[in-house]
């Protein structure tokens, strides 16, 4: 790397390029003037009002219970659909199947999303269900196409698993289902929380199909903030994405260290 | 053998392997044909309708009750109305400007840093992949909320500029299509390395030492060797940028000006403005014909991937 | 006594390619069977029939009279050791060897036993706790071999199962391998490409080319004895001298070799006519190399300069050629060290082996 200077300034100003908006909220969070323009000195009065903010806080609320139910059901039906990729060969429609697991990573949002509400109505008049949109609608359409980003994660990862496991165990008499579940399973766990913690990141994180499918009163955070931005800077909503960025670098910093905890100590057990 | 204790009791059912996968199929199966493919029918199904001032404001195409002649009220008239008008002619073309424009400065900052992370030393590359990744983490909505702080009028760049005595007047940066550029490049900047990174880290760097062997200098070796071995890195970042990008909604609408209208931004305004159901989502489905080239791209590539 | 493994024109067939062509085997019980051949060949195949993961594409399959079709892997009486070992890498070693066992539905205390038996005598009982990332590649093979012994089963199918261990400890491992299937009693299937390998384990040899057997006998039978050209070139090396026929008698045959200008003999073949296409084969060992004419009524003599000389501490093998231009390879052993100045590189030198030594080979 001494030797290329170049690549060493790329990367000094591609780092830059995305750590310093992030910096510079978190700065002016702790800013008590109200305006972006100057430092009116360091405060903690933004992180107050938006603790006092009841509708940011049932915003939160809301986004953490529809993140949740939807990241759960992306999973359990997102293993499936990988499971049944990556191991069924040959079925009937696995061409159609296959396309409708992929086309959700690169759809545009608006596309769903007024794909999805046309469906709500539709399914409203004819079958009575849902009534109206709010929470459900943006936990179906969530689980819609975050199930896809599972589905993915879980096939790389059995693609890339030695499929001898499983007959291994079937040859030691594990029926198909006790394989699936003493095996298959617990090996896919790993992808299986990744494919949560994305689903999860990905439906706290979505504006644009919510927007489309959400009823009277079924504000998402993400809804909250587009719409309090929308009128231009607000300093609390700096505090807001300041935390969030705590618990992010938290969550990243401790899941590194877990797992250099870990490493650890195998080596050491093997060492002796 | 034909005892069963405990939960294994349940499972002593014969299923064959393969029913057992087949069991696991269905439930994804029924539920993308419900919420994925059904919702396409409709929505190609009231792109052909006609509007009318109800709720749901179109037409219904099949109409069973009347005539039997006059059954079919389908209607290629929203789709005429879309590509005959100037304003969503020039709204397309600027959707695709703007995305190719953008995903080629992402190409030019993502390529450098990808190649610069590949090359680092084997210890430090999962840290530089990570500070990669981290702002993927953090909210989209609040990152490009963070653009605005560093844009605006007031904001940190043209107090800096200001402070710093380089130019006199605030610059006018937000609701430009440099401001969309910024927008882009920053949020989907992960998406160009990540792949890149891919390709390059699995690249051979015995092929370029056997070309400066050879007598190539280092762009040469460059150009005839790494360059057109991380093509399909390219063009998988490439289009994860360019697709999204095409129907972007959030950026134009918080850092773009009216004179450059987006696609994504004109559905939307004209879904929830106008009301006007069966012209946008005619404007949806062109909005998908014009990427299914791009899709099939990506596909090609990631499959060749896949079989590496 | 009715054959202990039964296969009765077995074909297996991936798309247009058959991966194991019309072959038909009977294998014994107590057998230590091996199965020969270079990658490809379809030993791998024909193993993964017996374990239950391929399905025949015609012919019968049987173990212990039992016709094995449309029944199961997990329901076979056979276990199989894996190449890559394929132990679970979220359980432990005694929870790997436990796993067979509470598939079958013992009683916990009576696993215990097991296990511990078994661990005892892969001599594993300290790493019972041990995740088997925590083992060196030596250890994960014992707890392979442990966890496919412990179910007792009819058959322990190994897939190249020292493949991945180093020489020295792979030389060990064979020797007990041997020892515990003496000790056990149950009959051993393995594949591998290793030639050293199976002609040491082995109280039987398959040899397969191409999907099919090109010679099946025991270890000696197929080294002094190769029926064909495949077999003869696949195990060890050897001489080959392409011919016709010239002469038949009761025990003798003559071939005449039109590349030397020469007539060999060697001991006479059954069904060959007098002309028919053949091929003198003779090992490089039981060929004698001088430099003064030998003094021996009825070996074969050829004469020819030394081109190659290749010194491996316990023998030494020159490479020889002929008048003709013809390659022959001659190994000596080094039984003592020689005093007199040994053969060297363009020495002319005397080549010569007994008659009996030669073998004829049709195809």
């Amino acid at each position: 790397m001494k030797k290329l200077p170049f690549l060493v300034c790329v990367l000094i100003f591609g780092y830059a390029f995305l750590y310093i908006p992030i910096f510079s909220v978190i700065a002016y969070s702790f800013n008590d003037s109200t305006l972006m323009s100057h430092w009116g000195g360091f405060s903690l009065r933004w992180y107050q009002e938006l603790f006092n903010d009841r509708q940011i806080r049932e915003a939160l609320l809301l986004s953490i219970q529809i993140a949740a139910v939807s990241a759960t059901f992306a999973t359990l039906l997102g293993t499936c659909a990988g499971l049944a990729l990556a191991r069924l060969r040959k079925f009937r429609g696995r061409r159609l199947f296959s396309m409708m697991i992929v086309a959700p990573l690169v759809m545009p949002e608006v596309i769903t999303g007024l794909s999805l509400l046309v469906l709500f109505i539709a399914l409203e008049k004819f079958a009575g269900w849902p009534a109206g949109r709010g929470a459900t609608t943006i936990t179906i359409a969530h689980i819609t196409f975050s199930m896809a980003f599972v589905a993915v994660i879980v096939q790389a990862r059995l693609a890339g698993q030695d499929q001898c496991l499983e007959e291994a165990a079937q040859d030691l008499g594990a029926r198909p289902l006790s394989v699936l579940l003493d095996i298959t399973l617990p090996l896919l766990t790993p992808a299986m929380l990744a494919g949560w913690l994305l689903a999860f990141t990905l439906s706290f994180d979505d504006l644009v199909i919510s927007s489309f499918v959400t009823g009277p009163g079924a504000n998402t955070l993400p809804i909250y903030i587009y719409s309090q931005v929308k009128l231009g800077v607000q300093p609390d909503i700096n505090a807001l994405a300041t935390m969030i960025i705590a618990i992010v670098a938290l969550g990243v910093t401790l899941s590194a260290w877990l797992i250099r905890v870990r490493e650890r100590r195998i080596e050491c057990q093997t060492r002796y | 053998m034909n005892k069963t204790p405990g939960y294994k009791g349940l499972l002593a059912v014969n299923l064959s392997a393969r029913a057992v996968n087949r069991g696991l199929l269905w439930s994804p199966y029924l539920w993308l044909l419900l919420f994925f493919l059904a919702p396409f029918a409709i929505v190609i199904k009231i792109s052909l309708s006609e509007i009318v001032l109800a709720s749901p404001p179109y037409q219904p195409m099949f109409n069973w009750a009347e005539d039997a002649t006059q059954w079919f009220n389908g209607t290629l008239e929203n789709y005429l109305f879309v590509l005959r008008d100037r304003l969503y002619l020039y709204t397309f073309w600027n959707s695709i400007q703007t995305a190719a424009i953008s995903t080629v400065l992402v190409l030019l900052l993502g390529y450098p840093m990808a190649y610069a992370i590949a090359r680092a030393p084997a210890d430090k590359q999962g840290l530089l992949l990570m500070l990669v990744i981290i702002p993927f983490w953090t909210s989209f909505l609040l990152r490009i909320y963070a653009l605005t702080g560093l844009l605006n009028t007031h904001g940190v760049i043209n107090n800096a500029l200001l402070g710093l005595q380089l130019i006199d007047q605030p610059l006018q940066l937000m609701y430009t299509d440099f401001a969309i550029y910024i927008g882009i490049v920053y949020s989907y900047l992960p998406f160009m390395i990540l792949p890149l990174y891919a390709t390059l880290e699995r690249l051979d760097l015995s092929l370029v030492d056997a070309a400066s062997d050879l007598g190539a200098g280092p762009l040469r070796s460059f150009v005839d060797i790494t360059l057109p071995l991380s093509l399909p890195g390219i063009i998988a970042g490439c289009m994860l940028v360019f697709i999204p990008a095409m129907g972007e909604f959030v950026i134009p609408s918080l850092l773009g000006g009216a004179e450059s209208p987006m696609i994504g931004r004109v559905l939307y305004d004209e879904f929830f403005l106008n009301r006007d159901w069966p012209v946008s989502s005619a404007i949806a489905v062109v909005l998908l014909a014009l990427l299914l080239l791009p899709i099939a791209l990506l596909r090609h590539y990631q499959a060749k991937e896949a079989e590496q | 006594m009715k054959p202990f493994i039964q296969f009765d024109d077995v074909s297996k067939h991936f798309g247009d390619f058959a991966a194991v062509d019309r072959v038909s085997l009977d294998i014994e019980e107590g057998e230590f069977f091996s199965i020969l051949g270079g990658s490809g060949c379809g030993k791998t195949t024909l193993l993964r029939i017996l374990a239950g993961f391929e399905e025949l594409s015609s012919g019968r399959m049987l173990i212990d009279g039992e016709d094995m079709s449309g029944i199961p892997a997990h329901r076979r009486p056979v276990n199989m050791m894996f190449q890559s070992y394929a132990l679970f890498p979220h359980m432990n070693v005694a929870k790997n060897i436990a796993y067979g066992l509470k598939q079958d539905g013992l009683e916990p205390a009576d696993i215990d036993a097991r296990v511990t038996r078994i661990l005892d005598l892969v001599q594993m009982s300290e790493f019972a706790q041990r995740k088997p990332r925590q083992l060196s590649g030596g250890q994960q093979q014992r707890v392979a071999l442990a966890r496919a012994l412990v179910k007792q089963p009819k058959v322990l199918l190994l897939d190249e199962p020292l493949a991945a261990l180093d020489k020295k400890l792979r030389q060990n491992t064979q020797f007990e391998l041997a020892n515990i299937q003496q000790k056990t009693g149950i009959t051993f299937v393995l594949v591998t490409h290793d030639q050293e390998e199976a002609m040491m384990l082995s109280s039987r040899i398959a040899v397969m080319n191409r999907g099919q057997f090109s010679q099946v006998g025991t270890p000696s039978e197929i080294y002094e004895n190769p029926q064909n050209r495949f077999t003869a070139d696949f195990i060890g090396s050897i001489n080959l001298f392409e011919g016709n026929v010239a002469a038949l008698a009761e025990t003798m045959m003559t071939v005449s070799v039109p590349a030397i200008d020469e007539c060999l003999t060697a001991p006479a073949i059954p069904d060959v006519n007098i002309g028919d296409p053949v091929c003198l084969a003779i090992r490089p060992e039981k060929i004698w190399i001088s430099r003064q004419a030998p003094d021996t009524e009825g070996n074969t003599i050829l004469t020819g300069e030394v081109v190659d000389q290749g010194y491996f501490g316990n023998l030494s093998v020159y490479r020889v050629r002929l008048p003709s231009g013809d390659m022959v390879q001659v190994s000596t052993q080094n039984r003592v060290r020689s005093t007199e100045r040994a053969i060297q590189r363009e020495d002319e030198v005397f080549i010569h082996w007994e008659c009996t030594s030669a073998v004829v080979l049709k195809e």
